[in-house]
C-alpha cells in the first residue's frame, strides 16, 4: 500500500528525497512530465486531455512531502544530544519516544526521569522541550559526535499498521495522505493541464508550495492536507474541528487562507450530488500550501481540503481509509468541472 | 473601456438625492459605503457598489483574480508615464461561525483583529441579511472576563433546524451609520472610508501627469492579501494606501499625536512599515502649499497595504494618508469630517501634478 511506503518514508522539511523518489516511481507512468525543482517540489504535469480540453487553465494540487521532526543542534559531555524541532511540535509527544537520527537510522531514545524519582511538583509539570535529550547509548560526547553530527534529523520511529476494520496509524499521516490522494487523482485524465506538486518544507512555512506557484502561475488551486480532528466526546456542544469517517473536510478559512466560495462551492456541490460524505473544518487556525499559493504573483483562487486525521504533530497518528478514498472520489468528480471556468466575482 | 465624463459630484445637499434627508452628499456616500456588507473574503456588496459609483470617470476597470477591483484613469503626460497606485481596503474585520450547536446557537471565530470586549450585546449581520446578536456564557466568568471562546452567536434560532446561518458563513458588525455634525460614526469606517477617498478622489482629479490607478483591495485585515497581489499586477512607480490610524485624543487614551479634527495623516512609520521619506515629504509640502491641515503619523501597533506595496516585486516607494479614528476595529469607528475632507484634497493635489520622488 502506498500510504504505507510514504509514512515509512522518512522526510523531515528540507530532507524530503526519501519520499520524493518513492513518489517519482509513483506517478512517473501517469504523467506526460516531472521534475524536481531547487527547494526539492516534485512537479508532476499532465497534459489537457480531451476533445473539449481547455489549454488556458492550470491547475495545482498540492501536498506535501514533508514531515515534522526533530534537528540535532548540540552533543552533551555525556554523550547525550540536544535537539531543536522542526515544524510546531509540542513537548509533551516527545516524552518517552524512539526516534531515529540521520542517514544511518542511529536509534536513540529521548528519555525521562522514572516515576520513582519525580518529586510531587515535577509530576505537575510539563517537561520543556530544551531540557530534553536524546540518548543514543553514547558515554562520551566523542563516542556521539562519532555517530550522529549536527544538522541531522531525527525522525519518530513509528511502523505504519493497521488498527481496526477500517482505520490506519503511523507517523506523518500530515500529509502523506495528501500526497496518497494526489497521486490517484492523478491517475485519471483532465479537460486541462494539472501540476501535481508534491511541496517540500510546508510545515516550516510552505516554502516550497510559494516556489512552485510562482513558476507554475496555476489558474485555481487546491491543497490537500491531513487535517486536525478532535472528535472525542466533549461536555459542551461547541465545535470539533472534524470527525474521522465523515468524509474529506472543506476549509473556508484558515490563519493563511481565506478559501475562495466559489471553489468551496464547487466541491459542496459536487459531493451532494455524487452522495460522496463531506464536512467543513470548523477551526481557523493553522496555515497551509493554500493560503501561500493564494498570494503568489496576480494571486491564486484557492482551497484545501483535508482528510481528518487524529493525533497530527505526534510520534503517532490514525486516519481512515475510507476518508482517503472519499477525498479522492470528491476531488476527481469536482476538477473536470472546472473547465467551464468559475462564475465572475 | 469608458471615457471619463465630467459631473457634479459635489452637489448641493437635497439637491438630487431624496434619500440624503439634507446631509452632505459625502455623508450619504459614505453611509452607503460603510453600511455595506463585507467582511475579508466577502468583498462582493462592496466591489458592486464602488463599481457603479466610479462609473465613466476611470479609463479602465477591472477586477483581478483575488477580487481586487483596479480602476485605471490615464495620464496626460508625456510618456513614459510614471505608475501611482492608491489603496483603500474594501473589506472590514467580522467573524465567521465554526459550529451551530442543537439548539441554534452559533460558534466563531474571528475574521481580522477583533477584541472579545467589543462584542457583548453587539449585533453581526450575514450576507443573507440574518442578524446575530453576540451573548456569553457568563457562568463561572467574571463580569469583565470575556474570551472569544466564551462567546457566541444568537440569531433568534428555536433550533439548529431553523437558524438561516450555517458552518463557514461570515458576518460582518452591523451597526448604522450617525452624522454627529463634525463628527460622523459608523461600522467599518477601516477602511470604507479609505474607499470613499478614493472614488472622490477619482471623481475630482481632472487630470494627472501619471497613470493612476485606485485599487480597492480585498483581505487586507487577514493580512494585507489584496494589496500583495494587486501591486504585483500593476507594477506602481509609487504606492500610496489610505487607511484609518488610530488617535490620542480621548480620555486617558495611549500617547500618540494624532488627533481628530487636526487634517488627514501622513504616516511617517507603523508596526510594518516606513514610509519612504521622499513620499512623506511630497505629501506634507503638497498639503503645505495648498494650505491643507495636515499631521504626521507614528503608529506603534498595525499596518497598512503600503507595506505590501512597498515590498512587491523590487520594491516600491510607498507611503500611507491616514485618516485619523476613534475606536477602531468596534463597531462604532468615529472619524471628523474635516479631515475626510481634507485628505481627498491633499491627493487630488498630489495627483495633479508631476512628481519627483528625491
Amino acid at each position: 500500500m502506498l500510504l504505507e511506503k510514504l509514512s515509512n518514508a522518512r522526510g523531515i522539511s528540507g530532507n524530503e528525497a526519501e519520499v520524493r523518489e518513492i513518489l517519482i516511481d509513483a506517478v512517473k507512468d501517469h504523467v506526460d512530465e516531472y521534475r524536481v525543482d531547487t527547494l526539492g517540489n516534485l512537479i508532476a504535469r499532465k497534459k489537457a486531455k480531451g476533445a473539449r480540453a481547455r489549454k488556458s487553465i492550470k491547475v495545482m494540487l498540492a501536498a506535501h512531502m514533508d514531515e515534522v521532526g526533530l534537528m540535532i543542534v548540540h552533543h552533551d559531555s555525556n554523550g547525550h544530544l540536544r535537539f531543536e524541532p522542526v515544524g510546531g511540535i509540542d513537548a509533551r509527544v516527545l516524552l518517552s519516544k524512539t526516534v531515529l537520527i540521520g542517514k544511518d537510522k542511529i536509534t536513540g531514545v529521548i528519555g525521562v526521569k522514572p516515576i520513582h524519582l519525580l518529586k510531587q511538583s515535577e509530576r505537575q509539570q510539563v517537561m520543556e522541550l530544551d531540557t530534553l535529550t536524546i540518548d543514543i547509548g553514547a558515554k562520551t560526547k566523542e563516542e556521539a559526535a562519532g555517530l550522529v553530527k549536527i544538522g541531522d534529523y531525527a525522525t519518530f520511529a513509528t511502523e505504519f499498521s493497521a488498527v481496526g476494520s477500517d482505520c490506519v496509524k503511523g507517523k506523518a499521516l500530515d500529509d502523506r495522505v495528501g500526497c496518497a490522494a494526489l497521486v490517484e487523482i492523478l491517475k485519471r485524465d483532465y479537460p486541462f493541464d494539472v501540476y501535481g506538486v508534491f511541496t517540500a518544507q510546508e510545515e516550516v512555512g510552505s516554502r516550497g508550495a510559494r516556489v512552485a506557484a510562482y513558476a507554475i502561475e496555476p489558474t485555481y488551486a487546491f491543497g490537500l492536507e491531513g487535517t486536525v480532528c478532535d472528535d472525542s466526546p466533549k461536555k459542551k456542544d461547541v465545535s470539533p474541528v472534524t470527525r474521522i469517517g465523515g468524509g474529506p473536510a472543506i476549509s473556508f478559512a484558515d490563519n493563511s487562507l481565506m478559501a475562495d466560495r466559489r471553489l468551496v462551492n464547487l466541491l459542496v456541490e459536487t459531493a451532494k450530488e455524487n452522495k460522496i460524505p463531506y464536512q467543513f473544518r470548523q477551526l481557523t487556525a493553522g496555515g497551509t500550501d493554500a493560503g501561500r499559493i493564494m498570494l503568489v504573483k496576480e494571486g491564486v483562487p484557492s482551497v484545501s481540503v483535508a482528510v481528518p486525521t487524529r493525533y497530527i504533530h505526534s510520534p503517532v497518528s490514525l486516519l481512515s481509509k475510507r476518508d482517503l478514498d472519499y477525498l479522492v472520489a470528491l476531488m476527481t468528480k469536482a476538477l473536470p468541472k472546472l473547465a467551464k471556468g468559475l462564475p465572475d466575482l | 473601456m469608458t471615457t471619463a465624463k465630467k459631473t457634479n459630484h459635489f452637489p448641493l445637499p437635497n439637491s438630487d438625492n431624496p434619500k440624503s434627508n439634507g446631509m452632505h452628499p459625502l455623508k450619504t456616500l459614505t453611509q452607503r459605503i460603510t453600511e455595506a456588507y463585507g467582511p475579508s473574503g466577502y468583498e462582493q456588496v462592496v466591489r458592486d457598489l464602488i463599481r457603479d459609483e466610479i462609473k465613466g470617470f476611470a479609463d479602465e476597470v477591472r477586477v483581478d483574480a483575488l477580487g481586487n477591483l483596479i480602476a485605471r484613469k490615464k495620464g496626460s503626460g508625456p510618456t513614459p508615464r510614471k505608475k501611482v497606485m492608491l489603496a483603500a481596503h474594501m473589506d472590514e474585520i467580522g467573524v465567521i461561525i465554526t459550529h451551530l450547536d442543537e439548539k441554534g446557537f452559533a460558534r466563531f471565530a474571528p475574521i481580522g483583529g477583533v477584541f472579545p470586549l467589543t462584542l457583548y450585546g453587539q449585533r453581526c449581520r450575514f450576507a443573507n441579511g440574518v442578524v446575530g446578536v453576540f451573548g456569553r456564557e457568563a457562568k463561572d466568568a467574571t463580569a469583565t472576563e470575556v474570551t472569544l471562546n466564551k462567546l457566541f452567536i444568537d440569531v433568534g434560532a428555536t433550533s439548529k433546524d431553523d437558524a438561516r446561518v450555517g458552518v463557514g458563513d461570515p458576518a460582518g458588525f452591523w451597526r448604522d451609520f450617525s452624522d454627529l455634525g463634525n463628527r460622523i460614526v459608523s461600522k467599518a469606517m477601516d477602511d470604507r472610508i479609505g474607499c470613499v477617498v478614493l472614488i472622490e478622489v477619482l471623481k475630482q482629479l481632472k487630470k494627472s501627469p501619471h497613470d493612476v490607478y485606485f485599487v480597492f483591495t480585498v483581505q487586507e485585515e487577514v493580512g494585507l492579501r489584496g494589496a500583495t497581489t494587486s501591486a504585483y499586477g500593476v507594477q506602481p512607480d509609487l504606492a500610496l494606501a489610505v487607511d484609518v490610524t488610530l488617535t490620542g485624543d480621548t480620555p486617558e487614551a495611549n500617547t500618540m499625536a494624532v488627533q481628530l479634527g487636526k487634517g488627514p495623516a501622513i504616516k511617517v512609520k507603523d508596526a510594518g512599515m516606513l514610509a519612504h521619506p521622499a513620499v512623506k515629504n511630497l505629501l506634507a509640502e503638497t498639503a503645505r502649499e495648498a494650505k491643507i491641515p495636515y499631521q504626521f503619523e507614528v503608529l506603534t501597533g498595525g499596518t497598512t497595504d503600503a507595506m505590501a506595496m512597498q515590498t512587491t516585486r523590487e520594491g516600491v516607494p510607498a507611503g500611507c494618508l491616514s485618516v485619523p479614528t476613534r475606536y477602531v476595529h468596534t463597531p462604532s469607528e468615529m472619524i471628523d469630517f474635516g479631515d475626510l475632507q481634507n485628505a481627498i484634497k491633499l491627493l487630488v493635489a498630489v495627483l495633479g501634478k508631476p512628481i519627483k520622488l528625491d
